[in-house]
This record gives structure tokens, C-alpha cells and sequence, in this order.
């Protein structure tokens, strides 16, 4: 008999029949996360992937309130309803910003920037399928080294901004990345950033099958081997302290990650790569790593 | 709280509706299909769906066929192999 | 029992808020707006408002955070100028689509480049086609008394727009003058509590704000702000008469005549230097003129009943732009002519493009101008249909 209903509630908060692709990560991801945080949650939703999965007018498929919001706004108008829910004694609602790499990362990130610094009760949460997936694969600033995208159709040659440690220097309460192939580590991450008083941000990994070009019933094993090979790091950095979480917590020692290549291969975006490129790719890795032990 | 009826003819509000875009079973190519005599009700086929199209009925999953996108992402998570995905007639 | 302040254009407005009881304000600051928002963060500090206050990183996160805020039920504020208006624009769009009842302060200045931090109403105007009712005041007292009727307004349940209120730059926002300022008790009496409206976001019954919307159903959006625009026609007047019954004072709804019951021809201008206006038309009246001044005090919804009523008697109409629309004319000229260009029997319009970047327009251009309309009626003369006025003959040779 499956526990698995204990920990994840039944109840659905985003309905099936939406606008995702077979397969997506997001879709996925916003089934724990509406979990987690229950109905008594406000979303605020930039211009992203999940403006268009929520799906047309008359309909939509949150069983949240929503507040569709102009791509670089979304902090902004999250600072409005959490600072108003406050006055009016209403803290009992979660005010949530669910929003794309590109919103977060680039065009959002002087808003996020501003809501963090002045440290309103919000969670925000990105999720991140490093690339402007919504308008067609484009190259955004999240996007990791060597990617194929539309706009580097050659690999992307720059390394993916680290938005957590951006944030880390905001002096916020809770900072946390996640993925979709361990619900379990979200989950309990996703309920202690409910309960914390203050700025939280959370970071998601999002396969999405379109843009990094693999089948889709690959999506959480694609997750799962970004993990693995350490090139997707889970944490959380609680009150400035820095704490590896599930698998990634025995990964400091190279010799148990897999070798990126693993990761690499499953995915076309990355099918044109050089050996010399896989290498980088993996030195990168390792030397976040090494820097993550000094933490 | 003000007349509640009125807000769809004041400003761009959408109510929640399970198939927003319609009957989503219609993009499949591969339909899963769980063998039942090798399913352990583990659940995780429910878990990893990211259509959320997998209900639990009496502890065993549940695959709503109208709305399933035919990802395959339960049949791949599925670790004792039960869920193959056939072709669609 | 009179309360007498002396309060700058920008004060009264934060007096104006104040009254009006505003649950959130958030804002970025620029010059000439600076002082509203200074005078609201005392005004909070010192427990005299009950508010929130959020000081935001930029023009379009201001408009963001108020949106957010008034999404959950905040009767929200917020005030710009010129480029922090720009900044802030598809926010503004973005308010006026999700029918938000909130209040904006625009304190008139000219945009860069050349840097100008003087009045100019090109950035005012800019907002004629976003779905937000446009008034304008033009001094000290009208600017508080305008704010506090804003929000009656923008809640009335047949309009649920947005409303901006602007005032020019230094001439009006940092002149001080004597400010009767309204008893709390009444002004709560005329602009009671906000009401929840239907499509504020809420836990207990869940619904999206902004979806998607296919090309079969955008447009009635669209149509709905047209028909809540129209409403707002009423809601103007109402508004303006009710305040006028309570407070003693009203401004004429949509336009202020003065002195146009017999008048043959017309001046039509918006501001602080409508109080110009009235001096030249003073002076001209003295030496036999039959002249009359209708101060555009709604630009949204454009007057275009009022104004044809006046036009209808008069045989020329001296439009007074402190903008321009480059291509056509003067902004508010043009307006001026779609909307008496139905007219069967029309005044000629002349369209004088003047005080740009704050530059003076005093009772004295004011006459000059109207002296040339009255010679072109007698035929002594000739005037173009839109003319720059007093343009550097330097720069015109060059």
C-alpha cells in the first residue's frame, strides 16, 4: 500500500487538460508545488510557458487565484498583494511567484532584485527550463554553456547565471533549488519555505522536452541524471547556512557523480558537442563543486 | 463581496476548468496501458505524471484516458516495467 | 469649520490621498514628483495614514506593485512624470485592461531628450488611448479635491477604471497657495469605504485574472472599457456636482467655461495657465472682445459634447497645445477637431503649439494669439491651421 498519498495530497490544484507539452517538467512541478502550498495561495504568473498552459479565456486551469502579470513584473506585483494581505491581517495566504527563467533571470531580475532587498512575504519560485521556451526556444540568461538554442544556434558560449547565489547576497531567509525527479526533497523544502516569515526563493529545475530536444517520457530521468552527474545541485541555504539535500548530498566526492556525459547524451540540444566542450562542461562542474565545499 | 455574477463582463477573468484546451487525449500517438497482474500500487506512475491525469481509485492508479498526452513518462518511472505504451488505433 | 493650509500643488495631493483614506502607495521618485511621495511617507511614519508604503525599484514596478495591491482590494496610489511614466507605460495599459480602480498623480513634464524637468503635457497625453479616465487640474486646490473625486470615480461599479490626475510641473505641483482642506468626516461621507468589486482575487473562490485570450474574444474586452469609459461621462459630473454640494466647490465636470455664454470666439486649453487664459480673456473683454475660455479639464473621456455645445455658437475656436503630435498637429488640437468635425456648422480651429518644455504661456501670448483669431475673422489676415508659436527665427533660418 502506496504512502506515497501521505506525503503528496491527492487533491489536483492544476487541472489536466491544460496547454502543456506531453512530457513537460513544469506541468509537473506545478502539481507538487500547488501541493504543497495548498488553496489558500495567491499565484502571480509573468509572461512565461505557464501564461499559455493555464490555458484561454473563459477557462483556466488553476484552482488558485491567479494575477497574470507583464514579463518583467512579477516581484513587483507580488510586493503589492503580500504588503495588502498584510495590512489587512490576511498572512494565512501563501503569495506565490511562479515564474520562467527568463522572467526571473533577465527581465525579471530587477524586480526580484528590489522585492528581496526590501524582504516581503513571498515565496518566489523559478522554474528554470533554461531558455525563453514560451516564444520558441531562444537563449536566455539561464541558459548552461554549449546549449543549442534558436538564438546560439552554433551552443550558447557563456555559463548559466547562478540566480541562488545572487540571491544569497540579499541576506534572504530561504534559498532552495529543486527538481522534479525528487518530489520528496521539493516537498519538504516547499512546506519549511511556507512557514518561514520573509523572502524565500526557490530555484526548479525544468526538463522540457521541446526545447532540450529529447522524448518525452525521458522528462524525470533527464532530471534525475542532471542530479547525478552533480550538474544540477540540490540545496537549500537557510538563514545564510548552506546545506546540500537528497542525492547531492553524497556527491562532494567526484568519484560518485556520474560523468556529465551522462546527461549530456540523453538530450539533442547538446548533440553537437565537441570533446572539448563536454570537457569544459564537466571542469565547470567540478569547480562548482570544489567551491560549494569551501561553504 | 460584490456581485460575484458580473466580473466575467468587467475584466479578463477565467474560471477553473478541468480541459481548458479541449479533450487533451486526442494529441496522443501511445496510449500507456498498466498490466495490473504486475503493478505493486506503488504509485509512482501517479507521482511522475505530469498531466495529473493518473487518479488513485482503491490504492491502484487510474489512467483518465481523455485527458492522458501519451508522454510516456509513466511508463519509463514505472519500476517494475507494468505500463507499456501501445500504438494508438 | 474651514481648514486652511498653505500647500504646494504637490502637498495637496498627499492631502488629497490622505482624505481618501488610500491603503497603499508605492512609488519611485522624480522630479517634479517628489515632494507627493515624501509628504505620504510622513504622513505614514507619523501614524496620520494608515498605509503601505512600498519604495520600489523602478517607475514599472510601482505601477506593478499598486496593480497587485489593488488586485487584492487596496485603494492603491501612485504618482510619475514623463520618463517614469514611459517607463511604467504597458503597466499602465496593463491596469486599465484588468479594471483596476486605481489612482495615478502625473505631474506634467516634458520628455528627454534634451533633459527638461519643466511642464509639458506630451507625457499626460500619452495615456489618451490606455482605457484610463484622464482629468486635469489646474491648481492647488483642484488637485486635492480632484484625487479625492478620482476614486469615486474609478470604484463607481458602471466604470472600474483606473483614473490619472495631472497637474503641471513647478507651476502648479510647487506653488504654494491657500488650500481649504476638506473636514475627514465628509470626505468620508462622500467617498465611503472600498467595496470589494467582483473581480478582486480571492482564496474562497478562485479565478484567473489576465489569461489568454484567442483573437474570438479579445476584442469584447476592449468593447467593455469603451462602455465603462462612456460611463464614466456620468460618474464625471456626478461626481463633481456631489462634491460641489458637499463642499462648496465643483469645477464644471468635464470642462470649466468661463465667460462663454456669448462669446464668438473661444479659447480651449488645459492647465495651470488656463488661470492665464482667464486674465486675457479678462483684459480682451474689457476692450470689447467677445471672448470665453473652456478649460479642458476631462481628456478622457474627451468632452465632445460640452464642446460641441459651445462650438455650435461661436465662429472660432484658439486651441492652447502644450503638446504636440508630430505629423498631424497639436495633441489636444486635434482632438479638438475629430470631435466638431461632426458639427453641420463648425468654427475654424486654430491649433497654437506653445509652452513646450515649460515654457511660459502668460496672459499676454494668450491675447496676442486670440488678437490675431479676431483678425483673421475680419479677413485683415491670415493664420495657419496649426502653428509653433514664438519658435527661435534663428533655428527656423537655419
Amino acid at each position: 500500500m502506496s504512502k506515497l498519498t501521505e506525503v503528496f495530497p491527492e487533491e489536483e490544484y492544476i487541472l489536466k487538460g491544460n496547454a502543456s507539452c506531453p512530457g513537460c517538467g513544469a506541468a509537473l512541478l506545478l502539481r507538487y508545488v500547488l501541493k504543497a502550498l495548498g488553496p489558500r495561495s495567491i499565484f502571480v504568473i509573468p509572461a512565461c510557458c505557464t501564461s499559455v498552459i493555464a490555458g484561454p479565456l473563459p477557462r483556466t486551469s488553476f484552482k488558485v487565484p491567479v494575477m497574470h502579470i507583464a514579463f518583467a513584473a512579477s516581484a513587483a506585483t507580488a510586493s503589492g498583494i503580500s504588503e495588502m494581505l498584510e495590512l489587512r491581517g490576511r498572512e494565512d495566504i501563501n503569495v506565490v511567484v511562479w515564474a520562467g527563467d527568463g522572467g526571473t533571470v533577465d527581465i525579471g531580475l530587477q524586480a526580484l532584485s528590489g522585492a528581496a532587498e526590501r524582504g516581503h512575504n513571498i515565496i518566489y519560485i523559478c522554474y528554470d527550463n533554461e531558455a525563453y521556451m514560451n516564444t520558441g526556444i531562444q537563449r536566455s540568461g539561464s541558459t548552461p554553456l554549449w546549449a543549442w538554442t534558436t538564438t546560439t544556434p552554433s551552443g550558447n558560449p557563456r555559463p548559466k547565471k547562478n540566480l541562488p547565489f545572487i540571491m544569497q547576497v540579499h541576506r534572504i531567509p530561504y534559498i532552495a533549488t529543486g527538481s522534479p525527479a525528487y518530489p520528496n526533497d521539493l516537498m519538504a523544502k516547499l512546506r519549511k519555505a511556507k512557514k518561514i516569515k520573509g523572502f524565500k526563493y526557490i530555484h526548479l529545475h525544468t526538463p522540457c522536452p521541446p526545447g532540450w530536444r529529447f522524448d518525452s517520457a525521458k522528462s524525470v530521468e533527464v532530471a534525475r541524471l542532471a542530479v547525478l552527474t552533480g550538474a544540477w545541485i540540490l540545496y537549500e541555504i537557510e538563514n545564510g547556512v548552506f546545506r546540500l539535500t537528497g542525492p547531492s548530498k553524497r556527491l562532494l566526492d567526484k568519484k560518485r557523480r556520474k560523468p556529465v556525459k551522462e546527461y549530456l547524451k540523453l538530450q539533442g540540444r547538446f548533440r553537437h558537442l565537441t570533446r572539448e566542450q563536454i570537457e569544459e562542461i564537466q571542469r565547470l562542474i567540478d569547480e562548482e563543486w570544489e567551491r560549494i565545499k569551501s561553504l | 463581496m460584490g456581485d460575484r455574477s458580473r466580473y466575467r463582463y468587467i475584466a479578463p477573468v477565467a474560471l477553473p476548468t478541468p480541459g481548458a484546451l479541449g479533450k487533451t487525449g486526442a494529441w496522443r500517438v501511445l496510449k500507456p496501458v498498466i498490466d495490473y497482474n504486475r503493478c505493486t500500487k506503488c504509485l509512482i506512475c501517479w507521482l511522475y505524471c505530469p498531466e495529473g491525469s493518473i487518479t488513485v481509485e482503491e490504492g491502484r492508479p487510474n489512467i483518465d484516458y481523455e485527458y492522458c498526452k501519451g508522454c510516456g513518462v509513466c511508463a519509463n518511472e514505472c519500476p517494475v516495467k507494468a505500463i507499456r505504451m501501445v500504438r494508438e488505433e | 469649520m474651514r481648514n486652511i493650509k498653505v500647500l504646494t500643488g504637490n502637498w495637496a495631493a498627499a492631502y488629497g490621498a490622505k482624505l481618501a483614506r488610500i491603503d497603499f502607495v508605492s512609488a519611485y521618485p522624480i522630479t517634479p514628483q517628489t515632494s507627493v511621495i515624501e509628504k505620504l511617507a510622513e504622513f505614514i511614519d507619523k501614524g496620520e495614514l494608515k498605509a503601505k508604503m512600498v519604495r520600489v525599484e523602478s517607475e514599472h514596478s510601482a505601477m506593478a506593485a499598486v496593480i497587485g495591491a489593488a488586485a487584492v482590494g487596496a485603494r492603491a496610489f501612485t504618482a510619475t512624470s514623463a520618463q517614469g511614466l514611459f517607463y511604467m507605460y504597458e503597466m499602465v495599459w496593463w491596469a486599465a485592461g484588468a479594471r483596476l480602480p486605481i489612482v495615478m498623480g502625473i505631474v506634467t513634464r516634458a520628455l528627454a531628450p534634451p533633459w527638461s524637468i519643466w511642464t509639458d503635457h506630451a507625457d499626460f497625453l500619452a495615456l489618451r488611448d490606455s482605457g484610463w479616465i484622464l482629468l486635469f487640474a489646474r491648481n492647488a486646490q483642484e488637485i486635492l479635491d480632484t484625487i479625492i473625486q478620482a476614486y469615486r470615480i474609478a470604484e463607481d461599479e458602471e466604470v472600474m477604471l483606473p483614473v490619472a490626475v495631472g497637474w503641471d510641473a513647478f507651476i502648479a505641483s510647487h506653488t504654494a497657495e491657500p488650500v481649504d482642506v476638506p473636514e475627514q468626516e465628509i470626505v468620508d461621507e462622500y467617498l465611503p469605504r472600498k467595496k470589494a468589486f467582483s473581480h478582486m482575487l480571492d482564496v474562497d473562490n478562485p479565478f484567473s485574472l489576465g489569461n489568454l485570450a484567442f483573437p474570438d474574444s479579445y476584442m469584447e474586452y476592449r468593447w467593455l472599457i469603451d462602455r465603462a469609459m462612456n460611463a464614466a461621462h456620468k460618474a464625471i459630473v456626478e461626481a463633481d456636482r456631489e462634491f460641489g454640494e458637499l463642499f462648496g466647490r465643483s469645477y464644471g465636470g468635464l470642462i470649466e467655461k468661463y465667460r462663454c455664454e456669448d462669446a464668438n470666439v473661444v479659447i480651449v486649453m488645459m492647465g495651470a495657465s488656463s488661470g492665464d487664459g482667464m486674465d486675457a480673456v479678462d483684459a480682451l473683454r474689457d476692450r470689447g472682445y467677445k471672448i470665453g475660455l473652456c478649460r479642458i479639464r476631462a481628456v478622457r473621456p474627451f468632452p465632445v459634447k460640452e464642446l460641441r455645445e459651445v462650438a455650435r455658437t461661436v465662429d472660432a475656436v484658439l486651441v492652447l497645445d502644450r503638446a504636440v503630435s508630430f505629423g498631424i498637429g497639436g495633441t489636444l488640437g486635434s482632438e479638438v477637431k475629430a470631435a466638431l468635425y461632426p458639427l453641420k456648422e463648425k468654427p475654424l480651429v486654430f491649433d497654437f503649439i506653445a509652452g513646450l518644455g515649460g515654457r511660459d504661456v502668460d496672459a499676454r501670448l494668450i491675447e496676442r494669439l486670440a488678437l490675431r483669431v479676431y483678425d483673421v475673422l475680419d479677413g485683415k489676415t491670415e493664420v495657419e491651421e496649426v502653428e509653433w508659436v514664438d519658435i527661435n527665427p534663428e533655428v527656423v533660418k537655419a
